[in-house]
């Protein structure tokens, strides 16, 4: 579905992103992980399209979207959350997801102006399916709350129903359990599962490895940037250059 | 179904009122006041739009209102055309002028965009100033004619003139607020709230970035010629930055990114600074702290007092949102449990 | 004296002017460059820090008698003080706010200053008086001594400036904030005392110049809009938060005016900063020294 090929993210002298390939299988879960400043974040924005790439190509559904921008992404299926939720604290749960289908309609300022048949359909499309995701991430009841009075994991889940509806194929989650405490994750992870069951494909970064071991069907690491394994969570649990670029890392931290 | 009721008779009531305001209030000083509000008011439901929705600040609002103005303006003085198509060829101007800037500002961000936007009024407000040849400087245009009749009904009289501005503030603000309310205007809104998040859902930043300046630019256009009309003469004053400024103070003083704030701040300031004859000079010495207190403390504006009052009450209940919220994912999480 | 030493003559004498000119931009955008570097925000009302250091002045002269000198460390310090009650009382509450908010919030107290002088000492033009009224001639040119006090006054104190910042524990600090935001975690200096030492430096060098610089212009309420404008003209064409970008910048702009003044048309001299700031961001949106990402 996703094919990353010899991709490469140049900043002045610094290769954030270094030579990185890998696929993602339709309907599947990948993790990606890796110790802090190796480049994860930024492969999230080359793949979404909100950093163009220094070198390498991007594939989605085989198609080449190397150099598509964010807004085309989403128009072509892929959906992204952010590690602070970055949703408008003042307005309501819906208020803010009912935006996420918006990408799908074609209504302009002159329809709004005149309240044409064709914007208010496309309004209530908005609404239904904002209402729709909000169903399926479990905080429809919320509908009406502002955000800010709402918990951390609320705003996550209200954070996927918005990346949901712009009905996407492939969501990338970075770091979707961030600033949860242990049952909010177990929670949290139970929502990723029901995502995949109903046919999307996950792709993660995350910090916390026991739910990166359980969900993931497979897991790419980075270190410096550069993919320095890749496999099943067994397969990556036992790989040397892992446990030497955790433990490395560690120490070199330390040392510092 | 009740509140809607209520707020399409609230509207309606508004609107009969300004209907009537001219006949209530017959003394020919204070319809100007009013008159004057609106058309500012005009402006600022512009600003509103690329400021208040968008979150951009534009520091070149009074040179695009120079612009409408004068564009109108002289091709009734020079060429002789009627009022109306020379209000039409300020729009076009206006927006024109709006879309050219708008291509090469949007690409500056933050800071960089007001300076930018800001360089963009100045020049428009010395060209003004000085091209003696076409605008006649400092001095300015005098005799310019208003919006003649309609068959038998004369808009030239100060009644006609108040209903023809009331008429298009009536649409600026039917404008703003369908905008507001429209999938169009939440993008705006979005890109507001983060542009990054917005892109992610799919919004085509730049595009809309550029319909809300050209917007905004139409409306300082429109309420120029409007102002030119009205008036009947025109200066260079009122392309200066310190109008630009007024536009901010009035939507500061009625509530930022709010339907009914530019038009209440307008007439808020201009009936204040009416009322307090003594410090017309100095009113500044009262607005510009008022303007520093507002946006530390109460950056809504009186249009978000309602709001306030209601936040104070949803506060109360947070503790059954906590609840609320509690049962609705405990039930989904079991559900996913199962599976 | 032939037509090309006449021409010559002209020339040298608009340099002249430009680097009288120029001392000021440079003193001004220096403040706003270091206020903008420190706290990032662009202060709307450095301009009206500017002029109400020269009413300050005005009044220690005329009406309490001063002497030039005196009067001069007169504004500074008054100016200082009122830059540290704007920064406490006005920007500081807004640091976490939105950009937009403080920019607005600047704007009042621009609007502020304005009509505060404008009521004090009304809204006519006044003339500032100098013991430094001579006029000097250098063989065809000729310079006031005031014009000469202007340039060297302004690059002394460009060199105090530098000395402080290079030289001492706490300028070290402001300029690694205003150069490199990130650095001055580094340092260990409570960022709230380095805010309001920039803020007091940025107005006290804008009080300074407006005293020097009056006497040969004229003192109104307004004065302060068009050297505003142009002082960001200086900081983006030098970089946002550069110290030599604002120095060079601000004499670049300065010999710009007064030569394209004098050969171009003196009606449009004041577009000409304007212009070239279209003309920057319409290339390099992000300024001409941009910093990196």
């Amino acid at each position: 579905m996703l094919n990353v090929e010899g991709l490469t993210k140049q900043f002045g002298g610094l290769k954030a992103v270094d030579d990185v390939s890998f696929h993602v299988e339709p309907n599947t879960i990948t993790a990606i992980i890796g110790p802090n400043g190796a480049g994860k974040s930024t492969l999230f924005n080359l793949i979404a399209g909100a950093l163009p790439p220094t070198a390498g190509r991007i594939e989605f559904e085989g198609r080449d979207v190397t150099h598509a921008p964010a807004h085309e992404m989403a128009r072509l299926g892929i959906a992204r959350t952010f590690q602070t939720t970055h949703l408008f604290e003042e307005d309501t749960v819906l208020d803010n997801v009912i935006i996420g289908h918006r990408l799908r309609t074609r209504s302009g300022l002159w329809d709004a102006v005149v309240r044409s048949r064709r914007h208010r359909a496309e309004e209530r499309e908005c609404r239904e399916r904002a209402y729709e995701a909000l169903r399926f991430v479990g905080i429809e009841s919320l509908a009406d709350m502002p955000v800010r009075l709402i918990s951390q994991e609320a705003k996550k889940r209200a954070a996927i129903a918005l990346g949901l509806a712009t009905q996407p194929k492939l969501l990338l989650l970075d770091e979707i359990a961030g600033g949860l405490n242990p049952e909010e994750t177990q929670r949290v992870m139970g929502l990723i599962r029901k995502l995949v069951e109903h046919g999307y494909t996950v792709c993660f970064v995350e910090h916390k490895m026991h739910m990166v071991m359980s969900l993931a069907d497979r897991i790419i690491v980075l270190h410096h940037g550069r993919k320095i394994a890749e496999g099943t969570p067994d397969e990556v649990r036992r790989n040397p250059d892992v446990i030497e670029a955790y433990l490395g890392g560690a120490a070199h931290a330390a040392g510092e | 179904m009740k509140p809607q009721v209520w707020r399409r008779a609230g509207v309606s009531l508004l609107l009969v009122l300004g209907l009537a305001l001219p006949l209530v209030v017959s003394n020919g000083y204070y319809q100007q006041v009013i008159v004057l509000a609106y058309i500012w008011a005009i402006a600022t439901y512009g600003m509103n739009i690329i400021l208040g929705y968008t979150g951009l600040l534009s520091l070149g609002q009074a040179g695009f209102f120079g612009v409408g103005a004068y564009t109108a303006a002289l091709l009734m003085l020079k060429l002789n055309w009627n009022f109306w198509p020379a209000l039409l060829a300020a729009l076009v101007v206006s927006l024109v002028l709006g879309y050219l800037v708008a291509i090469v500002s949007l690409r500056t961000r933050g800071h960089y965009f007001a300076i930018f936007t800001m360089a963009v009024g100045v020049i428009l407000n010395l060209v003004i100033d000085r091209w003696n040849g076409l605008t006649n400087g400092e001095v300015g245009l005098v005799g310019v004619p208003g919006p003649g009749s309609i068959g038998p009904v004369s808009l030239d009289s100060d009644l006609g003139k108040y209903y023809v501005v009331y008429v298009f503030l009536v649409v600026a603000v039917w404008i703003a607020w369908s905008l507001r309310h429209s999938l169009p205007g939440r993008a705006l809104l979005a890109i507001r709230n983060s542009e990054d998040l917005a892109e992610a859902i799919g919004t085509p930043v730049m595009r809309f970035k550029r319909l809300a300046f050209v917007l905004s630019t139409a409306f300082a256009g429109v309420a120029g010629a409007l102002f030119a009309g009205y008036m009947g003469y025109l200066g260079p004053d009122v392309t200066s930055i310190n109008m630009t400024f007024n536009m901010l103070l009035y939507l500061l003083i009625g509530g930022i990114g709010s339907i009914a704030g530019p038009l209440l701040g307008a007439l808020i300031v201009s009936f204040l600074t009416q009322f307090l004859q003594i410090f017309q000079d100095y009113q500044m010495l009262i607005f510009g702290p008022v303007l520093v207190l507002l946006i530390i403390f109460f950056p809504g504006g009186l249009a978000s007092v309602p709001r306030l009052i209601r936040r104070r009450r949803a506060r109360d209940h947070a503790a059954a949102v906590a609840m609320a919220e509690a049962a609705a994912i405990e039930g989904s999480g079991s559900a996913k449990e199962g599976a | 004296m032939d037509e090309w030493g006449v021409a010559m003559t002209l020339l040298l004498q608009e340099i002249l002017n430009g680097i009288v000119v120029g001392s000021i931009y440079s003193l001004v955008a220096l403040g706003l460059t270091l206020v903008y570097g420190v706290m990032e925000i662009p202060n709307f009302a450095h301009g009206h820090l500017y002029m109400l250091g020269a009413y300050i002045a005005f009044f220690l002269l005329t009406s309490a008698h001063f002497s030039y000198w005196p009067a001069l460390l007169g504004a500074v310090v008054v100016l200082v003080v009122v830059g540290l009650l704007v920064e406490r009382l006005v920007f500081n509450p807004l640091r976490k706010a939105p950009q937009v908010n403080a920019m607005i919030a600047s704007v009042g107290v621009m609007l502020f200053l304005e009509a505060l002088a404008q009521a004090i000492w009304g809204p006519n033009y006044l003339q500032m008086p100098t013991p430094y009224g001579n006029v000097l001639h250098i063989g065809a040119l000729s310079v006031t001594q005031q014009q000469l006090l202007v340039v060297v006054a302004a690059i002394v104190m460009m060199v105090l400036l530098n000395l402080f910042l290079k030289r001492t524990m706490i300028g070290a600090a402001i300029e690694a904030v205003a150069q490199h935001r990130e650095g001055a975690l580094l340092v260990g200096i409570p960022s709230g005392r380095i805010a309001m030492l920039t803020f007091a430096i940025a107005s006290g060098l804008a009080a300074l110049a407006a005293v020097l610089v009056t006497p040969i212009n004229l003192l109104f309420p307004a004065m302060g809009t068009m050297v505003i404008m142009k002082a960001f003209v200086i900081i983006v064409l030098g970089g946002m938060g550069s110290i030599p970008g604002a120095i060079l910048g601000g004499y670049i702009l300065a010999l710009a005016e007064s030569i394209g003044g004098a050969y171009i048309s003196t009606n449009y001299q004041d577009l000409i900063a304007f212009a070239v700031l279209v003309l920057i961001l319409s290339i390099r949106p992000a300024g001409l020294f941009a910093r990196r990402a």
